[in-house]
């Protein structure tokens, strides 16, 4: 099958591509724009490291076509700091020592990003819950959960 | 990239999608959310010669209040049925069971009506559209038809949708007042497929019990009503009594199997459990509502 042309917007940037119709959103990032911070794990959607955020909401980009990301608007791990100045949830997650590896970091962010800026009134075991939408291996969450508290009550402004 | 390769078509109209269907069915899949379609696709397990993408129709994504019921756009997003103000107040059922779906980034892709047409055994939806008394409206070039649940899930993965047919919308019956409702599962990990699941509602009219629906799912091949755990409630009233013979009945007609996650006879005892905690979690709300 042929490559189609797709018009999309990652990190505020307009970017023009190619893309056969079965190259998943998550390849298409990395191989076509050179944005290997999403990364790919199990491909079938259960491990969560690929989330980006797609018209405001997480999706897994392994499941999601290049091709119907057209003119759609993307976010990704690379599009969180403003320049040198990290985002607040990844200075928390620093702080917090909420990664060893770093393998399913971005996956984490953006699932986090998503869960809190969308629903800043959520709870800790809300937290709980939506974070298991992302597997780690290393550290426990112990980490992980602290930091996503802490940026949630950030914006709460508490 | 791990499909393999296939010829892409991204109708706007129902018409058109459902010509697009006439012309290539069997070998077409129709992709809506993708959350279960792509990994198999991804694995190789599907290989449809034509994808048609119905993310583009957005004549198949609506949630709307009719008098008695509301009716719910096949592409509706999981994520957005949960977060529908009008979904909870009419058939707060479907929220619940919705909040028990895999995890929020699937919910902003996945679709009420992929997981209906998909018709896994351990699925959320069919179960509830079964105790909720739901109807499946399909399409196809030749007309219309609507399907009530109870004749809509066949078996493992298999719906009376005919390969030229479309799901197009979903309805459901709001709930009368005084109704309690609940559902409950268990999974080994939030977010995984049910081991065993129980759906529940029912209406009170002061302590009299005027109706009572239960259904479960990951214990047979499809969603299966519990006719017989709802008849020892209708006969016997809300009894600690009754209530643990409806979870021994429940227990009984469940179709349960062994695989690796849990035995047969695990799923039977989960069933009986769920059932009774789901009866008591309905049997609380619909007080309140009384």
């Amino acid at each position: 099958m042929d490559e189609q042309s797709i018009s999309l917007t990652v990190n505020g940037t307009e970017q023009n591509g190619e893309a056969e119709p079965r190259m998943s959103l998550a390849d298409f990032l990395r191989e076509r724009l050179g944005l290997t911070g999403t990364h790919i794990g199990c491909e079938h959607g259960v491990c969560g490291v690929c989330t980006v955020i797609c018209d405001g909401m997480a999706v897994r980009s392994c499941l999601m076509f290049a091709v119907q990301a057209d003119k759609k608007e993307i976010r990704t791990i690379e599009g969180l700091a403003d320049g040198d100045t990290m985002h607040p949830l990844q200075t928390l997650f620093s702080e917090q020592r909420a990664l060893q590896c770093g393998f399913c970091t971005p996956g984490m962010l953006m699932t986090a990003v998503d869960l809190v800026d969308n629903n800043p009134s959520i709870t800790p075991p809300e937290i709980k819950a939506g974070m298991s939408a992302v597997l780690c291996r290393c550290t426990g969450y112990e980490g992980i959960l602290k930091a996503v508290e802490a940026y949630a009550k950030q914006i709460k402004g508490v | 990239m791990k499909p393999a390769p296939f010829n892409y078509i991204v109708p706007t109209s129902i018409d058109e999608a459902l010509a697009l269907l006439e012309e290539h069915a069997p070998d077409a899949r129709l992709l809506a959310g993708g959350q279960s379609l792509v990994p198999m696709m991804n694995f190789r397990l599907s290989r449809p010669s034509h994808l048609i993408d119905l993310n583009c129709i957005p004549d198949l994504a609506f949630i709307q209040d009719n008098k008695d019921h509301i009716s719910i756009g096949a592409m509706t997003r999981e994520r957005t049925i949960e977060e529908s103000s009008l979904v909870r107040s009419s058939i707060p059922l479907l929220y619940e069971a919705t909040r028990h779906i895999a995890h929020l980034p699937i919910r902003s892709r996945g679709t009420i009506g992929g997981s209906i047409s998909n018709a896994d055994p351990a699925a959320e939806y069919p179960a509830a559209l079964l105790t909720l008394d739901g109807e499946m409206v399909v399409r196809s070039k030749q007309g219309k038809r609507q399907i009530k649940a109870s004749d809509f899930f066949k078996g493992i993965m298999e719906t009376a949708i005919e390969p030229n047919e479309l799901l197009v919308e979903i309805i459901v019956p709001k709930v009368p007042p005084g109704t309690g409702f609940a559902f409950v599962e268990i999974s080994r990990r939030h977010g995984d497929y049910a081991l065993a699941g129980i759906a529940a509602q029912m209406t009170l009219s002061g302590k009299t019990v005027t109706n009572v629906r239960l259904a479960a799912c990951g214990v047979g091949p499809c969603p299966i009503r519990l006719n017989d755990a709802e008849k020892q409630i209708i006969d016997d009233g809300l009894t600690e009594k009754s209530i643990q013979s409806a979870a021994k009945a429940a227990a009984l007609e469940v179709d349960p199997e062994t695989d690796l996650h849990a035995t047969a006879d695990y799923r039977r005892r989960l069933t009986a459990v769920l059932t009774q905690q789901a009866l008591l979690k309905a049997k609380e709300r619909a007080q309140e509502n009384n």
